[in-house]
């Protein structure tokens, strides 16, 4: 393969509002390559296929650095219509399907075949009619390339998703000038086998001359199929190999490897593992985070991590015990069953949420600090109101009190009980969420994305408050994070979601190529 | 992925099937079966005359289907229904008022009414679209207040402006006053029946307006070639069963009416509106038609998902902003037939309760927010007339008073709209949870 690059992408950067996302990003394809590109959420790799789609929020949030060759030739995207005219074709993680529509309907979405009509001489070329059977006839070809032998005019509706992935291969196919193809994620949805013959179409589509960017985490397919591999993290691009060159080890260490900072916690005394909360067969129905059967156990006086990759399921889990999001399965609380679907039941059997959707759910924005603190106890305890027969008064002597000692303790920086959190930083509104949580008095704490946008110095405060809560109030907490550094740097133990299920639980300590496999969907070393 | 052979399903299975078809079957037409249940049991209960009926009924089904067809275009654009047809009626209105003004009388005053109503809903439907394109997913609630907004404007224009600002000298339209055009206009001796009755005006009464028998008559055979036309053409469309059925359906449509025509009775008196139901068939036509094209589909793919149009190249604002004025213009030629089998208009009123009225048939007929077809259109305002024309007599015989049939029919009105909304949402909760036992 002496050809010349096909794309060729060079020192691409990006900064969204000052912060960079991307950093001197080199790549090269050639014809009839299929090259792998892997990294964790946050790597950049979908900011990377933004960029070269022309993705609007690229360009309004002011563009990028580098530059995109193709052909040799230097080109800017502005639009994903201009990069189909280029010819760049794109199979999208979520199904760009309409499912009323039939296959042949999908595969070629604005691109239908017409035939003039009396009117369409009149009003031009939106008015001509459909030419269904040259449609029809161009879908099955389409599809014969994939040796997909499923019928061109079945609706999409309630097909397997194996059939709607290829419904989407197969109307990239079907674009004449097709040079690339850019398959995000295509495996994440799909069954052992149909993966399989995905692989097989990919192979296939290459050999025609067409390259293709493969996006993925299950790292055993990059290994299988991909000539060559480039590893993201945190924006920046850490290798470029060859397969012969590599193996899934090394390139799951390159995703994960970082420096983990130990967080100094005095070792607990291994205590008797008293079992607290069980979870068996847990499924929760959260659009983007569906989680399909977890069994999970939780002791009393832990610290749970449960890491995974975005849309994996891993936040699902506590919405789901929460009774946010509709779910099934059995939850145990001491022993004792916990009605799920019902946020109240929850609350009232010592379980308080901290949500990973701090200005949706979490706070209520436009009130002040105090009320924040206290509304969950009002409401599911009738604590800090006074009563008087069937009329009730907020008690705001004490709720006064109760917000002040929470702001010492948890050391909340702010104008006093009386400010309005959307004024307060992220950080600090965070505190108020845990201390709106505290006051509950729960038993087990569930605490998702504790330091999702906040900055630094402020993410060491919230953790910190966390092991304290933990070591001097002996609470269970239970904490979800995308980001692995943190769970190991403050958990006993991680259990990492894959495809809504847990794929193995891991001590902080693990090695980087044990967290990198579970996480890319595979048995870490020692289970195998 | 070929349907598995039936002779493996067993037959409890099969049973299951039936059972489960029926049941989809039954809550996919909730709102259709209870309004034809309401209907014939209001018939009934009202005794009338079954020669009253169809007179009263073709009269206002004839009146009113334009104006309900003109909904369905933007349910395709998955924008909902649109309430705002209210400001194409409100233009229809604005030209009849001015094409009396100027005394063009007949088919040719509705025809110029009709011509020079274009542009201007043109320009109102490229407002509203733009506004609808502000507040996607909103847009039902967005045309409401936009037509008590434009309801302001309206009065503004011919209360204060006409007479003043734009002379208008017309002693039977405008106010003693001078300014102002009066609450009534009556179009009689001039734009009614212009299209129901072309002949009127050239002495001609019975100029395109045949008898109701005759016009069945030529339905049932039409129809019934028709079908078998398309029964043996393409044999995917229709099955034997549905051809079966179709066909007695007709033939009974023919022995009624060839059986009317023998009797001579008082049916042979109901006159058709002929020229109005061409225009109706024509707009059948031109939506299915319509739906064949690449805008048509643009606009199908635009309903389902924004996001996903969007991303295959088409331009979703644009594809929405036609929706809306295409629906605009059909709603003000709908106005106008409407207002011209009336004969005369309340000039601050009559275009109100349009929008309300309009999408209430469409919903009776079994359309949803996101999915409207022709047939539920028609049979929506056949339904929704039908108890109309029931429920004052239904009510005095039930209650002695004519009025609480009235208080019925308006209380059933607004309610379909709301039930039809709420059960919109519940079968998506139903989807939902169902989607979760899987």
């Amino acid at each position: 393969m002496s050809e010349k690059n096909l794309l060729e992408m060079k020192g691409i950067g990006k900064t969204y509002f000052g912060t960079q996302v991307l950093k001197d990003i080199n790549l090269g394809v050639k014809p009839g390559e299929i090259h792998g590109i892997v990294g964790e959420n946050g790597a950049g790799k979908s900011t990377l296929m933004n960029i070269l789609f022309g993705m609007s929020v690229i360009h309004s949030t002011g563009g990028y650095d580098g530059e995109i060759l193709i052909d040799g030739q230097n080109v800017e995207i502005f639009s994903p219509l201009e990069a189909m005219e280029l010819g760049i074709g794109m199979v999208h993680q979520e199904f760009m399907l309409l499912p009323s529509y039939t296959i042949t309907e999908n595969i070629k979405l604005n691109r239908e075949e017409l035939k003039p009509n009396v009117f369409s001489r009149l009003f031009g070329q939106n008015i001509k009619s459909l030419d269904f059977s040259s449609m029809n006839a161009q879908a099955r070809r389409a599809l014969d390339k994939l040796s997909i032998s499923i019928e061109e005019y079945v609706t999409v509706a309630g097909l397997p998703v194996g059939y709607m992935q290829f419904t989407e291969i197969a109307r990239e196919i079907d674009k004449s000038n097709l040079k690339l193809i850019v398959f995000d994620e295509p495996t994440a949805v799909l069954a052992e086998s149909e993966a399989s013959s995905l692989l097989e179409a990919m192979k296939s589509i290459a050999q025609q001359g067409i390259a293709i960017l493969f996006i993925t985490h299950r790292l055993d397919e990059v290994v299988e199929i991909c000539h060559n591999i480039t590893v993201l993290r945190d924006g920046q691009h850490v290798a470029t190999k060859g397969r012969k060159a590599t193996d899934v080890y090394e390139l799951a260490e390159l995703m994960v490897g970082r420096k983990v900072e130990k967080m100094t916690r005095q070792k607990k005394q291994v205590k008797k593992k008293e079992s607290l909360l069980q979870i068996e067969n847990l499924i929760v129905h959260m659009p983007g985070e569906e989680v399909k059967g977890v069994d999970l156990e939780v002791f009393q006086g832990e610290i749970l991590g449960i890491g995974g990759l975005a849309g994996q399921g891993k936040v699902g889990i506590a919405n789901g015990v929460m009774g946010l999001y509709p779910s099934k399965g059995k939850v145990l609380i001491g022993g004792e069953l916990l009605k799920l679907n019902n946020p109240r039941v929850s609350m009232s059997k010592k379980l308080a949420y901290v949500s990973e959707d701090r200005r949706g759910v979490g706070l209520l924005m436009d009130s002040s600090l105090e009320m924040n603190i206290v509304i969950n106890a009002i409401q599911n305890q009738n604590r800090f109101i006074l009563k008087f027969g069937p009329f009730s008064l907020l008690n705001s002597r004490s709720i006064r009190e109760h917000a002040l000692k929470m702001i010492k303790e948890l050391d909340i920086r702010c104008t006093g009980p009386a400010q309005v959190v959307k004024h307060l930083s992220g950080g600090n509104q965070q505190k108020v969420c845990i201390a709106r949580a505290l006051t509950m008095n729960p038993g087990i704490l569930f605490v998702s994305e504790p330091t999702r946008g906040i900055d630094v110095g402020a993410k060491r405060l919230v953790l910190e408050t966390l092991v304290q809560l933990n070591e001097e109030m002996g609470m269970t907490i239970i904490m979800t994070s995308s980001e692995l550094g943190e769970l190991r740097s403050i958990t006993d133990r991680i259990a990492i979601v894959t495809g809504g299920k847990i794929a193995g639980i891991l001590k902080p300590d693990d090695s980087d190529v044990d967290f990198g496999l579970l996480m890319s969907g595979q048995k870490s070393r020692k289970g195998a | 992925m070929r349907v598995a052979d039936k002779t493996i399903v067993s037959q409890s299975q099969e049973g299951v099937r039936v059972k489960k078809k029926i049941k989809g079957f039954l809550t996919n037409n909730m709102v259709t079966i209870m309004f034809l249940i309401l209907g014939l049991l209001g018939f009934l209960i009202a005794g009338m005359s079954p020669f009253l009926f169809l007179m009263d009924i073709v009269t206002r089904v004839s009146r009113n289907s334009f104006l309900v067809l003109s909904l369905i275009i933007p349910v395709m654009a998955g924008m909902g229904l649109n309430f705002s047809i209210v400001l194409g009626a409100m233009a229809g209105q604005a030209l009849l008022i001015f094409v009396t003004h100027w005394g063009i009388t007949g088919l040719p005053g509705i025809l110029l009414c009709m011509i020079l109503v274009t542009p201007l809903s043109i320009f109102l439907g490229y407002l509203t679209g733009k506004l609808f394109n502000k507040a996607k997913g909103q847009e039902m609630i967005a045309g409401l207040i936009l037509a008590f907004f434009a309801q302001g404007v309206y009065e503004l224009i011919f209360l204060q402006l006409i007479g003043g600002v734009i002379p208008m000298d017309n002693r039977v339209l405008i106010m003693s006053s001078g300014v102002g055009v009066r609450t009534t206009v009556d179009l009689s001796f001039g734009l009614k029946y212009g299209l129901d009755w072309p002949g009127l005006t050239l002495g001609m009464p019975t100029l395109l307006r045949p008898t109701l028998p005759w016009v069945l008559s030529f339905f049932g055979v039409a129809g019934t070639g028709l079908l078998i036309f398309l029964y043996f053409s393409k044999k995917m469309v229709l099955s034997r069963l549905k051809l079966i059925a179709g066909i007695a359906a007709l033939a009974a449509v023919l022995v009624f009416s060839i059986n009317e025509m023998i009797v001579g009775s008082q049916v042979n008196l109901i006159r058709v509106p002929l020229l109005t139901w061409i225009v109706i068939a024509g707009l059948c036509f031109f939506i299915y038609f319509f739906s064949q094209t690449k805008l048509g589909q643009d606009m199908r793919s635009v309903g389902q998902d924004r996001h996903v149009a969007a991303v295959a190249g088409i331009q979703v604002d644009r594809v929405r902003i036609i929706a809306i004025m295409m629906s605009m213009v059909m709603a003000s030629w709908g106005h106008i037939i409407f207002l011209q089998n009336m004969g005369a208009f309340s000039t601050y009123g009559s275009h109100e309760q349009i929008g309300l009225y309009s999408v209430a048939a469409l919903l009776i007929g079994g359309a949803t927010v996101t999915r409207a077809t022709i047939g539920q259109a028609l049979l929506g305002v056949f339904l929704f007339h039908t108890l109309f024309i029931v429920s004052p007599s239904a009510g005095r015989q039930l209650f002695g008073d004519a009025q609480v049939g009235e208080y019925f029919r308006v209380f059933v009105a607004y309610g379909v709209i709301g039930v039809t909304l709420a059960m919109h949402a519940w079968k998506k909760l139903l989807e939902a949870s169902s989607r979760l036992e899987n």
